[in-house]
């Protein structure tokens, strides 16, 4: 592997970086606008930021959002994690295929089809539409995400380190909790963390499934947006961008750091075994 | 009276018709769907012996030990410990350990907690628990690593770790499956003496499963020859190596070349086999009568075999020629190409450091063995 720039690598990182983050350069350097205008630059200010504190609607439904996204994250990643040791652990139980593929179609389906289908099964069963109805969609469709995640690391987990557990006097439930748990947790926190972004940015299944008073934020910006762009939605967009940039650069700056102090004592350990 | 070799002294209770077993399998069968992995199989073992399971890969050996700890039930038949049916008691509730073949150390405990948690488990108090850990770190040579994480040792380290902790509870049975496995060689012949002394020390009946028949030979009291989910033979070290019972044991445990005759005359305590393989007739030792005419194998070791230039006065001599010599400090071992075109092993043993004119590559020598060198086998 040689490390040398070349013009065409040049070119490519220069292209796919525009592609990918001129938009939302675009939006946040606007979010700084004096003017109202979107399309016109008029001077730094911050004033924008101030407003949406003062934004009531905005204000409730990014609360909004926020509870539905923590309590659907949690939950799905409960049924999840479940649902992965099941298909793992259980590789024998008739109808395993149909299962697995159950599980994962989620995945794949429209996310049109998954907020029709469950406003169907609301309306049918007379269920209210509002915060309850969004929240459990959204663990609907997330908790297939937080299956593939937990599976994935599950796999290579050492099930005599289990069975190692019970061998020492624990109950099958306490070897897991004891045991398996802490030693999956890494691939089940970003299982979480997936189930809550997926619930922060979806749009369409919350639409469907929202009733009178519930309303997210990706909901309330884009009805917002069709009467007209304003700098308060580039500013809360700068914010969330904000927040998940954050997120992201921490998680990997500690699992960067962890793999880093893994070598070393690897490396320590081999010298003086 | 002549013996096979020594086993400890004063211990073997196998032989004792009035000792009761500590551990019994009765017509024990496991199944896993289509494949019977273990198949009607009774085995007695004894407190405080060190018994081995040894056979390849495939035989039913770590399936027998992992019905021992419970995670898996036999499909029929019975497991008794210290008297007690074993049938529907889950693992955390038998009086059993066991060290595994992945050491499955906790990775995200220290080697303290790792020592520590069937204590806890058992709701021992802290300064017991404490005590413990400490003697444990101390046998096993780790006081200086307790705060280290497993994947901050080496190999060694974590195979002794693993031991600490399934030790840590004093089990009256620890279960060892395949515990050299991953070590290199000199350090795998340093653990087993450790081994063998902690067994000594505790007092514990340990029951091991490999596939290494030195390690087997070298630890154990006895030893359960396995092959396809059935016992071959038990018996001590020296009963598998000098009086194997079939040819599959004698071809297990060590090298041994392996002659095929029809028996020509059976009188006094001496068999002759009528043999094809360029040696004129075969004479050996056996008590049993065998019926004249019928077809027998007769196992022997490669350094009950002489090498001599001048043809020998042992009854059993044919010649050939030198094939391969492989040199291995202590013996040397030589294959020879028979006239009837048979190959066999034979092995000196170096006890002078400068030999003058050894027996070299393409040389025609005689083979020879006594007639009681080798053990007549019928299956």
């Amino acid at each position: 592997m040689s490390g040398r720039w070349t013009w065409f690598n040049i070119t490519s990182v220069i292209f796919g970086m525009g592609f990918l983050y001129l938009p939302i350069v675009i939006l946040i350097v606007f979010s700084f606008n004096e003017s109202r205008l979107v399309t016109v630059w008029a001077g730094f200010s911050t004033k924008w930021y101030g407003a949406l504190f003062r934004n009531e609607a905005l204000l409730d439904a990014a609360w909004v959002t926020l509870r539905v996204a923590l309590l659907s994250a949690s939950v799905a990643t409960v049924l999840g994690t479940l649902a992965a040791l099941a298909l793992t652990r259980y590789t024998r139980f008739p109808g395993r295929t149909l299962f697995t593929g159950m599980v994962f179609a989620p995945l794949v389906m429209p996310d049109v089809i998954i907020g029709l289908s469950l406003l169907l099964l609301f309306v049918a069963i007379g269920f209210d539409r509002g915060f309850l109805t969004i929240t459990l969609a959204h663990i609907t469709f997330s908790m297939c995400f937080v299956a593939v995640v937990v599976q994935s690391r599950l796999v290579s987990f050492d099930e005599s380190l289990e069975e190692a557990a019970q061998d020492l006097g624990c109950t099958p439930f306490h070897a897991f909790y004891k045991v398996t748990l802490p030693v999956i947790l890494p691939a089940v926190i970003s299982g979480w963390m997936l189930a809550f972004t997926l619930s922060l940015d979806d749009l369409v299944i919350a639409s469907f499934n929202s009733g009178p008073g519930a309303t997210t934020l990706p909901m309330k910006i884009y009805s917002q947006v069709r009467l007209g762009v304003t700098p308060e939605i580039n500013a809360v967009c700068t914010i969330l961008i904000g927040i998940v940039a954050t997120g992201v650069l921490i998680a990997s700056i500690v699992g960067r750091r962890r793999d880093i102090q893994r070598k070393l004592d690897e490396q320590q350990a081999a010298q003086e075994g | 009276m002549k013996s096979l070799g020594n086993v400890r002294r004063s211990f073997a209770p196998w032989i004792d018709p009035k000792s009761v077993p500590y551990i019994r399998f009765e017509n024990v069968t496991k199944k896993f769907g289509d494949f019977t992995a273990v198949d009607n199989l009774s085995l007695d073992i004894f407190e405080r012996e060190f018994f081995s399971l040894l056979g390849p890969s495939g035989c039913g050996k770590t399936t027998l030990l992992r019905m021992l700890a419970g995670f898996e039930n036999p499909t029929e038949g019975d497991i008794f410990l210290d008297g007690q049916s074993l049938k529907g008691v889950a693992p955390h509730n038998r009086p059993v350990n066991m060290m595994f073949q992945s050491y499955a150390l906790f990775p995200h405990m220290s080697v303290e907690q790792n020592i520590a948690f069937g204590l806890k488990q058992a709701k021992m108090n802290k300064s017991e628990i404490s005590d413990r850990v400490q003697q444990m770190l101390k046998l096993v040579k780790l006081e200086k690593f307790a705060k280290r994480k497993p994947h901050q040792l080496s190999g060694g380290q974590r195979q002794r770790v693993a031991l600490a902790r399934s030790v840590a509870k004093r089990p009256k049975l620890l279960l060892l499956d395949e515990p050299l496995g991953a070590l290199d060689k000199k350090l795998r012949e340093e653990t087993q003496f450790e081994l063998m002394d902690l067994q000594q020390e505790l007092g514990l009946t340990f029951v091991i499963v490999t596939h290494d028949q030195d390690e087997a030979m070298t630890m154990s009291d006895r030893i359960a020859v396995m092959d396809a989910g059935v016992v071959k033979q038990i018996g001590t070290p020296a009963e598998v190596y000098e009086a194997p019972d079939s040819r599959y044991v004698a071809d297990f445990i060590g090298s041994v070349n392996i002659f095929e005759g029809e028996v020509k005359q059976n009188a006094d305590g001496l068999v002759k086999l009528d043999s094809p393989d360029g040696f004129s007739e075969i004479q050996a030792v056996e008590d049993h009568k065998f019926e004249t005419g019928q077809k027998l194998f007769l196992a022997i070791r490669p350094e009950k075999m002489n090498l001599t230039r001048e043809r020998p006065t042992d009854a059993n001599a044919a010649s050939g020629e030198v094939w391969e010599i492989a040199y291995m400090g202590d013996v040397t071992n030589y294959i020879v190409k028979l006239d009837g075109g048979k190959m066999v092993r034979a092995s000196t043993i170096n006890r002078k450091r400068a030999v003058e004119n050894p027996i070299g590559y393409d040389e025609v020598i005689w083979v020879s063995f006594e007639p009681d060198g080798g053990t007549l086998l019928d299956r």
